[in-house]
């Protein structure tokens, strides 16, 4: 077996010097009845690279790969183009297959990447500290709640319906556990964001006020408006991103007041992976930062004076603080920070700005040729990359004539929110940098095609 | 204390005794200093180029562009390069030697699971698209959990948690939800002392009261103290909702009473949490089911050799009894009577899975991570993952009886251990301790033991050599080890600067948590004349 290194004369010579005649004599503490005697029930013997690559590349080529077909899908994951350094430096040995760097005498590759992605990730968000990453943009989402809950001891959240529907769905799970109230508000199909009724669920018990910029729905909130109706009450704002790309052309929610900001990183070097993994950003204030879920990196110096770095505040964690930890969190999400950490050291302050631009072009672009469809038209007042179109029907089976005529073109609120007929004729669409002109002219085509004989 | 040059390098007489030379650029051959993105780059570099040009901001941006691209510093493709290679080489990694943390497995991570997980049918599929786009991706889900229950005996698999602690949560919310749709509400959730920190902090998060279960002198659950506390009043009387229990346990050992235990909680009415951190111990040769287990993770970056990157991603399906699985959490994948497969979300599961206790993130789980353990266990088949199980518990009893001489190994004379050896401090010079042990085998060129845990062990050093490890490595280490382990005895005051030929020495933990410096700022420039003056002067 291609992994297994020892040999039938190692086991026979470390047998002999454990004093054991068979390796069965090391399984003795586990009692004869549970022991498996035979193979696992229908699992084949070991097989070459050869065998094991035909049965996974078979299916692998089951599923349309989205850069084989015009593809518009958003949703909380985008497709962006990777640099290809990105992948190849991620794959060094000395970062795949390193664990978390807790000797860092022998870990200040790690470190140093860590603080490095901090400070990007908080020059992003535009807060002063930002941790090491959580799991993904949704677990960062609750863990950014049940922070504003121990930071205000307040138990009441309100998120505002452009909140995206599976980050809802968390909270919510984690809330019915915590005994946290959560206010949440649907989403209304209208050309802005409901900031007047997020700003109106606010009261004297809100422990904090969650906010998706750009929203669900593509449309850009007023952070500050919300921010300051929130001060007032003495309600914290949790601003969520989850197109980070966004940032390098809008003003950050840091900058806008937000008191804590979390996002989805998986734009920025990382692929859409069919869901994961993916990174959760997090910053915030700093006075907030011992209350902060998530490993956090510092600098420091070593016995000679050196500038170094560590994991540190680790009295917070699970793993140290047992019972009395801060949050659920113990990984983070290592390398998928370092591809992210990578990209944006790739694009910088300038390269950001101008990707953001471009994938706002595109999406211009789209919304124009969309919008000449008869029977159609684009929500949206306010947009970055991507937006809502209402269709004269059900956007469902408009999602589904578009796959059958080779275009993902995009995720239709019925499937997010399925329990909201009103929203049903809502498409929502992502246009970046990935897009040309002759993928938006399939779209526009096979939804032309699709939408024909449905009553505008 | 002098000053720091932008890279960090302090220029100093060399750390044994002034022999080493001293050097302009602060490398050393190569060991090579790299200074901070932010100090060498600029905002006038950028490592990529576009080949659209934008135009101008259009009126759906109005009022919320930012005033000035953000601040911060690029590098172009070959300083990018080198920068993250550069810092590569200041990390010991599995693939530069042995790496033997206990309880975290380190073991090889096979490059095919790489390539696999590369294939753009794999990683350049979005998580919403069509499901008749995703057929491929929804069979890879099922058939990794099939063999997923396969290999535990359970009834079935939530496969969503994203990492180890998220996948004990999984398992909590799963009794919790159980017991409440019962009306059997309990407030306890028994941990033994030895468990990782994240068994009581789980329980604690989902709602529990945390107990601490005693352990015998052997080194495993008091079965005895465990059932008093369980009481005699049957389910009635019990306030125990669950037990967590590792087994294999932190201290490397199996807990033969594991079905007895078992049964006792159900008695009362209660389910039995299994930490699967330590699966790999047991893979092909025990199934988890046949041992009365309701629930337990599987951290497939453990047992099923994921990368661990670093500090993750990690993945922690949750395997789950027949009693709890209607509680498991959305979404997940269902092969339908025709063969194709489809996704259970929130609006199929209102009809058919309407005990789910919700969702716990967005999407499906780290599908990145299925493609690579799913060609892991392919790879490895029935007969090679008996083989993992049984070479890396033979590698651990020839870790243990190699050094139970020089170490005192508590648990060692009870009997064989499982896929990790446990040692104490007992023994060493005054003042010397496992930290110094731990230092020392860095200079050796090993990355040390996983120390002080578990809890129970004095001075614990938990050795887990992986089944990846060959003889010959494993005798070099156990050479370093004894070495070290006589140095420790003997109070070598050399030992306690260790480690002086790493990137860093000890680093100062102190004040790295009572000043919290998180982020880079930009500081005033160095003293440049100091830095030039000590250059010479040395």
């Amino acid at each position: 077996m291609r992994y297994l290194p020892l040999t039938a004369d190692d086991r026979a010579a470390m047998l002999g010097v454990i004093g054991a005649d068979h390796v069965d004599d090391l399984f003795v503490d586990v009692p004869a009845e549970a022991r498996l005697d035979g193979p696992v029930h229908g699992l084949a013997l070991h097989a070459s690279e050869m065998a094991v690559e035909r049965h996974m590349s078979a299916l692998a080529q089951q599923n349309l790969s989205a850069g084989s077909a015009p593809f518009f899908i958003g949703a909380g994951a985008y497709r962006h183009h990777i640099p290809a350094s990105v992948d190849h430096l991620i794959q060094r040995g000395e970062f795949l297959t390193a664990y978390t760097p807790y000797q860092p005498e022998i870990a200040q590759g790690t470190l140093q990447v860590l603080f490095e992605f901090q400070t990007q990730v908080a020059r992003l968000l535009g807060t002063d500290v930002a941790n090491a990453s959580m799991y993904d943009g949704s677990t960062a989402c609750w863990e950014a709640i049940a922070m504003a809950g121990r930071v205000t001891k307040r138990g009441r959240a309100v998120l505002s319906g452009g909140v995206h529907p599976h980050y809802v769905a968390t909270a919510r799970t984690m809330a019915r556990f915590t005994g946290d109230t959560l206010e949440t508000l649907a989403p209304v199909l209208e050309a802005t964001p409901d900031d007047t009724a997020t700003i109106a669920a606010i009261d004297d018990a809100t422990s904090c006020v969650v906010v998706q910029y750009p929203d669900i729905l593509g449309r850009i909130p007023d952070i500050a408006a919300i921010c300051a109706a929130a001060q007032a009450k003495g309600a914290l704002v949790i601003a969520v991103v989850t197109e980070p790309v966004a940032l390098g052309l809008l003003r950050s929610p840091g900058e806008l007041g937000a008191d804590i900001v979390v996002g989805e990183g998986q734009s920025i070097g990382v692929g859409l992976n069919f869901g994961g993994p993916y990174l959760g950003l997090f910053g915030c204030r700093e006075k907030f930062v011992r209350q902060m879920p998530g490993r956090l990196c510092g600098q420091t110096v070593d016995a000679d004076g050196k500038r170094g770095f560590v994991l540190t505040l680790s009295t917070r964690e699970q793993h140290i603080r047992r019972e009395k930890a801060t949050s659920n969190i113990c990984t983070n999400s290592g390398l998928c920070a370092l591809a992210f950490s990578i990209h944006m050291t790739l694009l910088g302050g300038s390269g950001l700005d101008r990707l953001a631009r471009i994938n706002h072009a595109r999406a211009r672009a789209m919304a124009k040729r969309l919008a000449q469809i008869p029977g159609v038209s684009v929500l949206n007042d306010s947009y970055f990359n991507e937006l809502t179109l209402v269709l004269p029907t059900d956007a469902r089976h408009a999602v589904r004539d578009l796959a059958d005529a080779g275009v993902l073109g995009g995720v239709s609120l019925g499937r997010l929110y399925p329990d909201n007929p009103e929203l049903a004729p809502g498409l929502l669409l992502t246009a970046t940098e990935t897009v040309t002109d002759a993928d938006i002219e399939a779209l526009a085509t096979a939804l032309e095609t699709a939408l024909a004989g449905v009553p505008a | 204390m002098n000053a720091l040059n932008p890279s960090g390098w302090r220029p100093h007489k060399g750390e044994s005794g002034g022999e080493a030379p001293q050097t302009v650029s602060g490398d050393r051959g190569l060991m090579l200093e790299e200074a901070l993105v932010f100090e060498i780059g600029g905002m006038d570099k950028c490592g990529v180029d576009f080949d659209v040009e934008p135009g101008a901001v259009s009126g759906a941006l109005a009022g919320h562009v930012r005033a000035a691209p953000l601040a911060l510093a690029g590098l172009t493709e070959p300083e990018t390069v080198r920068h993250y290679t550069r810092l590569s080489r200041q990390n010991y990694a599995i693939d530069l030697g042995p790496f033997p943390l206990g309880s975290c497995t380190m073991k090889h991570n096979p490059r095919l699971n790489e390539k696999i997980a590369r294939l753009p049918g794999f990683a350049d599929i979005h998580p919403l698209q069509p499901q008749s786009t995703v057929q491929g991706a929804y069979a890879t889900i099922h058939e990794l959990a099939h063999w997923l229950t396969a290999l535990t005996a359970m009834h079935s698999v939530a496969m969503t948690p994203k990492a180890g602690a998220h996948g004990e949560l999984c398992g909590l919310l799963c009794i919790r939800a159980a017991l409440e749709a019962a009306g059997d509400a309990r407030e306890v959730v028994l941990v033994p002392e030895s468990a990782h920190g994240t068994n009581p902090a789980t329980a604690a998060f989902a709602g529990y009261r945390v107990e601490n279960i005693p352990a015998t002198a052997a080194g495993r659950v008091d079965l005895a103290a465990l059932t008093a506390r369980l009481g005699a009043g049957g389910p009635e009387k019990c306030d125990v909702a669950a037990v967590m229990i590792t087994n294999p346990n932190t201290c490397g050992l199996f807990e033969p009473e594991m079905k007895a235990i078992a049964d006792a909680v159900h008695a009362a009415g209660g389910f039995v949490y299994c930490d699967g951190a330590n699966f790999n111990a047991i893979v092909g040769k025990v199934r988890p089911g046949d041992l009365g287990i309701d629930a337990m993770h599987i951290n497939l970056h453990k047992t099923f050799s994921t990368p661990h990157g670093g500090g993750g991603p990690g993945s922690g399906p949750v395997v789950l009894s027949a009693a709890l699985a209607p509680f498991a959490p959305l979404p997940f994948v269902e092969r339908q009577a025709d063969g194709t497969m489809r996704l259970v979300e929130e609006e199929e599961a209102a009809i058919d899975h309407p005990g789910s206790f919700g969702r716990m993130a967005a999407f499906h789980g780290q599908m990145g991570m299925f493609t690579r353990a799913l060609t892991y266990i392919l790879s490895h088949g029935a007969d090679g993952l008996r083989q993992v199980a049984e070479d890396a518990v033979l590698n651990a009893n020839y870790v243990l009886r190699s050094l139970e001489d020089v170490l005192d190994a508590p648990f060692a004379d009870a009997g064989p251990c499982m896929h990790e050896a446990l040692f104490s401090d007992t023994g060493m010079a005054e003042g010397f301790s496992t930290l110094d042990i731990a230092k020392g085998l860095i200079d050796e060129g090993f990355h040390p033991m996983t120390v002080y845990f578990p809890l129970v062990v004095h001075g614990a050093m938990l050795v887990e050599p992986t089944e990846t490890e060959s003889k010959a490595g494993l005798d070099r280490f156990i050479a370093a080890m004894r070495s070290l382990a006589g140095r420790a005895r003997a109070g070598d005051p050399a030992l306690k600067a260790a480690p002086v030929l790493a990137p860093r020495r000890r680093l100062d933990e102190t004040l790295a948590a009572r000043k919290p410096v998180l982020t880079w700022r930009a500081a005033p420039a160095p003293p440049m004349e100091p830095v030039l003056s000590e250059i010479g002067g040395s």
